[in-house]
C-alpha cells in the first residue's frame, strides 16, 4: 500500500448531464489530516460519499484502507468511520444507546463496548448524560458524540463532512483537539470544511472547484505558491473562477 | 450480533413513539368492537308502503303476511301510488306495493293475482334482496291462502287431479349455526388489522429514516442488507402475532367465536402472512422519497388488495379477468385460510394450495425488500 | 396583504404538489382505479355459486334439474359426488359453497305419497350468501315443479304474482350505489389527508416558521396551502363524473350545478378537517394515522359504499349522522341518481354547510391560539 490509506485515480460522478466530480486523483497517507475544501456545490460531499461506499462512481478507481471502492465497498465500510454534514444519530435513542448500537453493528462485544464507552464518555464529560435522549443535547455536544461514534470501533480512516458547521469557536477548537488526538492514534482523517482557519490545522489540503481539484499541498506551500499569507486569499483566488455555486 | 443491536434499537424507538403504542392497543379493539356490527349486510329492514285498492279479507291477510315476515317494516297505507312514491323520493320508505282491485276475487277464481311492487333500487343489493324476500312472502302467502280456501265451492282451479310431483325441499346451513353474519366478518377483520398495522407502519419506517438522515449512518456501516431488513421486520412480526392474539381473545369474549380448527395452523399462516405484508411495506418504503409518498402508495395498494381479496364481496361474483387477478393477492389466501380454519374447522391438509401460495409470496416479497434496499446510490 | 402575495404562495404550493410525480399519479389515478374496481371488478351480488351435486342415482328429473341449475346465472356445477362424507371436505377446501343433495331413488319416489326430497346444504359462513343461494335454489326447484304441473295441465294455480319494478336503477347496477360513495371517499382522502400531512411536514422541517415570520398573515399561508388540493379535488370530482357518465353510463339525472355546489361545500369541509388535524398532530406520521384511522375508516364503513347504514344497530346509525361523508353521499344520490330537484336535498345542504362552518371555525380558532 506504500503507506497510503486512500488512493484515488480519475474518480468521476455524473448525474444526468451534470458532472459533479470530474476525474479527481490524489492520495492520503496514513495518519494524515487531509482537508478537502471547496465552495458549496463544488463536489466535496459527492466525492466523499463515493469514497465511503455510499455512492457508486461513474468511472475511475479508488482504494480506501486497501480495498477497492468499486468492488469491495462493504470491506471499505468495515474500516472507516463517517460523520455526515447533517446530524444523523438517532435522536430518540440515548447517548449510550447510540454508541452501543453502532459499536454493535461493527461487531464489538457488549462487554468491550461498555468498558470503552465509559472511558470515552468520562473523557468527554458526558458520563452523567449517558441516559439522556440525544434530541435534548445542544448541537456542539451532538457533534462531539457523532465524532466519538464514528471512531469508536477503531477505523483506519474517518470521513468528516463539515463536522463543525453551526457551532461557536470554542466548541470548534475543542472538536479539533479531538481530531488531533485521533490522528495521533494513527487514524487517518479526511475532513471537508468551509472554515479557512480550520484548513490551517490540516497537514495537507486540496481545493475543489467545479468538480475538479485545482490545488493540493500543505497550507504553507499553497500560501507560498499563491503569494499570500492567508488561506482565505488562496481560496478566493481559486474559487473566483467557479461557474457553479449555490 | 449486529441483528441483536439493531433489534434493540427498533424496539426502543417503537416504545418511545406513543402513537404506535396507542395504535396497537386501540386500533384492534376498536375494529373488533365496532365493525362487526356495522358490516352486517343483512338487509332485513326494508320499509314498505301499501296501496290497497281491493280492501278485502285477502288483501288484509296479505298485508299482514308482509308485516309478519320479518323482512319488511310496514310504513302504513297510502291512498294512491303517487302519494306513496313521494314517500320513496323523500327516502321515507323503500318500496311500494300496490294491491289491485279484484285481488281476492282473482285469487279465488282465477288461481292467481298480480301485485305491483316498486322498489327503490339505487342500492342494487337492497333491490334484489327485497325482490327475493317479497317473492318468498308471496309464495308463502299463496300456499297458506289455498290451503285455507281449498273448500271454496265452484272453484275450478282448485280441483287438482292426477299425480303432483311431491318434492320436499329442506335447507341445512352449516358452520354458522346461529346464522350470525358477524361470525363471517370477524376472521376477515383480523386480516384488516394485520394489514393496516403490519403493512402501513413498516412502509413509514425506512422512508422516515431517509427523511431524518439516520439511514446514512447505517449505510456507512458494514451491516448486511438482509440483517438490516430483518431488524425492521421482526418487530412487526412480534407486533402482528400480539395484536392477532388480542383480537382473537376479543372475538371469543365478545362474540363467543373460537376457532374450529387448529390454532397452530392459524399461527403458521399468520407468521408467513405478516412477513409478506411487512416486506411489501418495506418495499414501498425503499422506493419512496417522502413519508407522504409512501403513505399514499401504500394506501392505494392496500385498498386494491382489500377490495380484491374476497373479504367484503365474494370472489365468485367477479368477472373472469378480475378473478385471475385475485390469484396474485396474498390477502386472498390468508382470508380463505382464516375463514376455513375459524368457521369450518379446515385442517392444514385442506389448505395446502393456500400455504404454498403464501409461502411463495413471502419469499418473493422478502427478497424484493432486501434487493430494493440500496446501501449505495 | 395583497392578492399578489397570496398568489405567490399559491404558486409555491402548486410547485410542491406537482413536483412529487409519484404522489400526483396516485392522487389522479386513485379515482380511476376505484371506479374500475367497483364498476367492473367487485359486486356484492351473489353469482356463479360453486355448487356440488350429491346424487345417489342419476335419473331423468335429477338430470333436468341439474341442467336448470347450471343454466342459471346464480349457480355453476363444479362437481358431482355420491358420498355424503365428502361434503365437509368440499366446504373446507373451499371447492364448493352449496351442495344440492337428492334423495335416493329420486325419480321413482317423486310421485309417491312419501315423496322425494332435496336438501340444500349451504356453507353458511357467509350467512347472507347462504340465505340468498338457498332462496335462489328453492325458487329454481319451485319453478321446475310448477313447470311439470303446468305442462301436464293439471294444476293452474299461480298464487300471488309480484310484478316488480326497480325504481331509479332499472338495470340493477351496483354502480348507482358506489359512485357517490367513491366520491365521498376520494375527496376526504385527498383534502384532509394531504393538507394535514403537508402542513405538518412544513412544521417538521421548520419551513413553516420561515413562512410565518415573513410579513404574511398566517391565515394566508394556510389558505394558500389548501388551494392546490382544492383544485386536485375538483379535478377528481370531474374525473369521477366523467367516468360514471361515459364509462359506466350513469347519467347525471339532476342538476349538474346543484351537484357541484354540494361537492364544493364538502371539499371545503374536508380541507377544514385536514387543517384541524394539522393543528393537533405533531409529526407527519401521526397526522397520517389520525386522518387515516379517524376519517378514512369511518367514511369507508359509514358512507353506504358497501354497507347499508339502515341495517346497523341504532347507536351506529346515530354515530353515522355525525359523519359528513354520509350526508354528502345521500345528497349526491338524491341529485345525481334519483334526479330530484335541489329542494329535496335541502337537509343535506344545510347539514353540510353547518358542519363546514363549525369545523372551519374551530380549526381557525385553534390555529390563532397556537400562534
Amino acid at each position: 500500500m506504500g503507506g497510503n490509506v486512500i488512493e484515488v485515480e480519475g474518480l468521476t460522478k455524473v448525474f444526468g448531464d451534470f458532472t459533479a466530480v470530474d476525474h479527481i486523483s490524489f492520495s492520503v497517507a496514513k495518519g494524515e489530516i487531509f482537508g478537502f475544501l471547496g465552495a458549496n456545490g463544488a463536489g466535496k460531499t459527492t466525492a466523499m460519499k463515493m469514497l465511503c461506499g455510499l455512492s457508486r462512481p461513474t468511472s475511475g478507481h479508488a482504494t480506501v484502507a486497501g480495498y477497492d471502492i468499486n468492488t469491495e465497498a462493504e470491506e471499505v465500510k468495515r474500516n472507516i468511520g463517517y460523520m455526515s454534514q447533517k446530524f444523523s444519530l438517532y435522536e430518540d435513542l440515548t447517548v449510550y444507546e447510540n454508541i452501543e448500537l453502532f459499536a454493535g453493528i461493527y461487531g464489538m462485544k457488549r462487554k468491550d463496548i461498555s468498558r470503552k464507552a465509559v472511558t470515552i464518555l468520562k473523557k468527554l464529560g458526558f458520563y452523567s448524560e449517558r441516559k439522556t435522549l440525544v434530541k435534548s443535547l445542544p448541537l456542539g455536544w451532538k457533534q462531539k458524540l457523532a465524532f466519538s461514534v464514528a471512531i469508536f470501533h477503531g477505523p483506519k480512516v474517518v470521513f468528516l463532512d463539515e463536522p463543525t458547521g453551526g457551532v461557536d469557536p470554542v466548541a470548534r477548537r475543542q472538536f479539533w483537539f479531538m481530531i488531533y488526538e485521533a490522528a495521533e492514534r494513527g487514524i487517518t482523517v479526511f475532513v471537508t470544511t468551509h472554515y479557512m482557519d480550520e484548513a490551517e490545522y490540516c497537514n495537507r489540503i486540496s481545493i475543489m472547484v467545479d468538480g475538479r481539484i485545482e490545488a493540493l499541498d500543505t497550507p504553507a506551500a499553497l500560501k507560498r505558491k499563491f503569494g499570500t499569507d492567508s488561506m482565505d486569499s488562496v481560496f478566493y483566488q481559486l474559487a473566483r473562477g467557479a461557474k457553479r455555486s449555490e | 450480533m449486529a441483528l441483536g443491536f439493531l433489534l434493540a434499537k427498533e424496539f426502543k424507538q417503537f416504545i418511545r413513539t406513543p402513537i404506535f403504542i396507542g395504535l396497537t392497543l386501540v386500533f384492534p379493539a376498536a375494529i373488533m368492537l365496532v365493525i362487526p356490527w356495522i358490516v352486517s349486510m343483512d338487509i332485513k329492514n326494508i320499509s314498505v308502503m301499501v296501496v290497497d285498492n281491493d280492501r278485502s279479507g285477502a288483501s288484509a291477510d296479505f298485508i299482514g303476511a308482509i308485516g309478519a315476515s320479518g323482512y319488511f317494516i310496514m310504513e302504513g297505507l297510502a291512498a294512491d301510488y303517487d302519494e306513496a312514491l313521494q314517500h320513496v323520493e323523500l327516502s321515507e320508505t323503500d318500496a311500494v306495493i300496490v294491491i289491485p282491485d279484484g285481488f281476492e276475487r282473482d285469487l279465488l277464481f282465477e288461481g292467481g293475482a298480480p301485485v305491483q311492487v316498486s322498489i327503490n333500487a339505487v342500492n342494487e343489493t337492497r333491490g334484489t334482496l327485497g325482490a327475493s324476500y317479497l317473492g318468498a312472502v308471496c309464495a308463502g302467502f299463496s300456499a297458506d291462502f289455498f290451503a285455507s280456501h281449498a273448500f271454496v265451492a265452484g272453484n275450478p282451479s282448485m280441483q287438482a287431479a292426477g299425480p303432483v310431483p311431491n318434492i320436499e325441499v329442506s335447507v341445512q346451513n352449516r358452520y354458522n349455526p346461529m346464522m350470525d353474519y358477524k361470525w363471517f366478518m370477524i376472521p376477515g377483520l383480523f386480516v384488516i388489522i394485520l394489514v393496516m398495522l403490519c403493512g402501513f407502519l413498516p412502509a413509514l419506517n425506512i422512508v422516515g429514516e431517509k427523511e431524518k438522515g439516520t439511514i446514512e449512518q447505517i449505510n456507512i456501516t458494514p451491516v448486511t442488507k438482509p440483517v438490516f431488513i430483518l431488524s425492521k421486520m421482526i418487530p412487526y412480526w412480534i407486533m402482528g402475532v400480539g395484536v392477532l392474539s388480542v383480537a382473537m381473545v376479543l372475538a371469543y369474549v365478545i362474540y363467543g367465536l373460537a376457532p374450529q380448527g387448529s390454532i397452530w395452523v392459524i399461527a403458521a399462516f399468520s407468521v408467513i402472512f405478516v412477513f409478506s405484508v411487512s416486506s411489501f411495506g418495506l418495499v414501498v418504503s425503499n422506493y419512496s422519497n417522502t413519508t407522504q409518498q409512501a403513505m399514499f402508495v401504500m394506501f392505494f395498494f392496500i385498498l386494491v388488495f382489500l377490495l380484491m381479496s374476497g373479504l367484503l364481496t365474494p370472489i365468485e361474483s367477479m368477472p373472469e379477468w378480475t378473478q385471475v387477478i385475485t390469484y396474485v393477492n396474498p390477502l386472498r389466501y390468508y382470508i380463505e385460510m382464516m375463514r376455513g380454519v375459524y368457521l369450518k374447522g379446515a385442517a392444514f391438509g385442506d389448505l395446502l394450495p393456500q400455504f404454498w401460495a403464501l409461502l411463495a409470496f413471502a419469499a418473493a416479497l422478502g427478497a424484493w425488500a432486501v434487493a430494493s434496499y440500496k446501501k449505495q446510490s | 396583504m395583497t392578492m399578489k402575495q397570496f398568489f405567490a404562495f399559491v404558486r409555491k404550493e402548486f410547485r410542491h404538489v406537482l413536483r412529487d410525480k409519484r404522489t400526483m399519479l396516485i392522487l389522479l389515478g386513485m379515482p380511476v382505479a376505484q371506479i374500475i374496481l367497483f364498476g367492473f371488478a367487485i359486486s356484492t351480488e351473489i353469482r356463479n355459486i360453486d355448487t356440488a351435486l350429491l346424487v345417489p342415482d342419476m335419473g331423468e328429473n335429477v338430470r333436468k334439474l341439474s341442467e336448470k341449475f347450471d343454466a342459471s346465472d346464480y349457480f355453476s356445477i363444479v362437481t358431482v359426488i355420491s358420498d355424503e362424507a365428502d361434503i365437509d371436505g368440499l366446504f373446507q377446501r373451499g371447492d364448493a359453497d352449496l351442495v344440492i343433495a337428492f334423495s335416493p331413488d329420486f325419480d321413482e319416489n317423486m310421485y309417491t305419497s312419501e315423496g322425494s326430497s332435496i336438501r340444500l346444504i349451504a356453507d353458511a359462513t357467509n350467512t347472507n350468501a347462504a340465505s340468498a343461494m338457498t332462496m335462489y335454489a328453492s325458487n329454481i326447484i319451485g319453478d321446475y315443479v310448477s313447470g311439470i304441473a303446468a305442462s301436464s295441465g293439471m294444476y293452474g294455480v299461480s298464487g300471488v304474482q309480484p310484478n316488480i319494478r326497480m325504481l331509479y336503477n332499472p338495470q340493477m347496477r351496483s354502480a348507482y350505489t358506489f359512485v357517490p360513495g367513491v366520491m365521498g371517499l376520494i375527496i376526504i382522502l385527498i383534502c384532509a389527508m394531504m393538507t394535514s400531512v403537508s402542513i405538518v411536514r412544513e412544521k417538521e422541517t421548520g419551513t413553516m416558521e420561515l413562512l410565518l415570520v415573513s410579513p404574511t398573515k398566517p391565515i394566508v399561508v394556510i389558505m394558500a396551502k389548501m388551494v392546490p388540493y382544492f383544485v386536485v379535488s375538483m379535478v377528481n370530482y370531474l374525473t369521477i363524473l366523467a367516468l360514471s357518465v361515459w364509462l359506466l353510463h350513469i347519467p347525471i339525472s339532476g342538476s349538474f350545478w346543484a351537484l357541484t355546489l354540494l361537492s364544493v361545500i364538502y371539499i371545503v369541509l374536508s380541507l377544514a378537517l385536514g387543517q384541524l388535524i394539522s393543528t393537533i398532530a405533531k409529526t407527519q406520521v401521526s397526522a397520517m394515522l389520525m386522518s387515516g384511522f379517524m376519517l378514512l375508516v369511518p367514511v369507508l364503513f359509514f358512507s353506504e359504499l358497501l354497507f347499508p347504514v339502515d341495517s346497523m344497530p341504532l347507536v351506529f346509525r346515530w354515530f353515522s349522522d355525525l359523519i359528513p361523508a354520509r350526508w354528502y353521499v345521500i345528497g349526491v344520490k338524491k341529485i345525481m341518481i334519483e334526479g330530484l330537484p335541489m329542494f329535496y336535498a335541502a337537509r343535506e345542504f344545510i347539514i353540510l354547510s353547518v358542519m363546514a362552518a363549525v369545523i372551519l371555525g374551530v380549526s381557525l380558532m385553534r390555529y390563532k391560539n397556537r400562534m
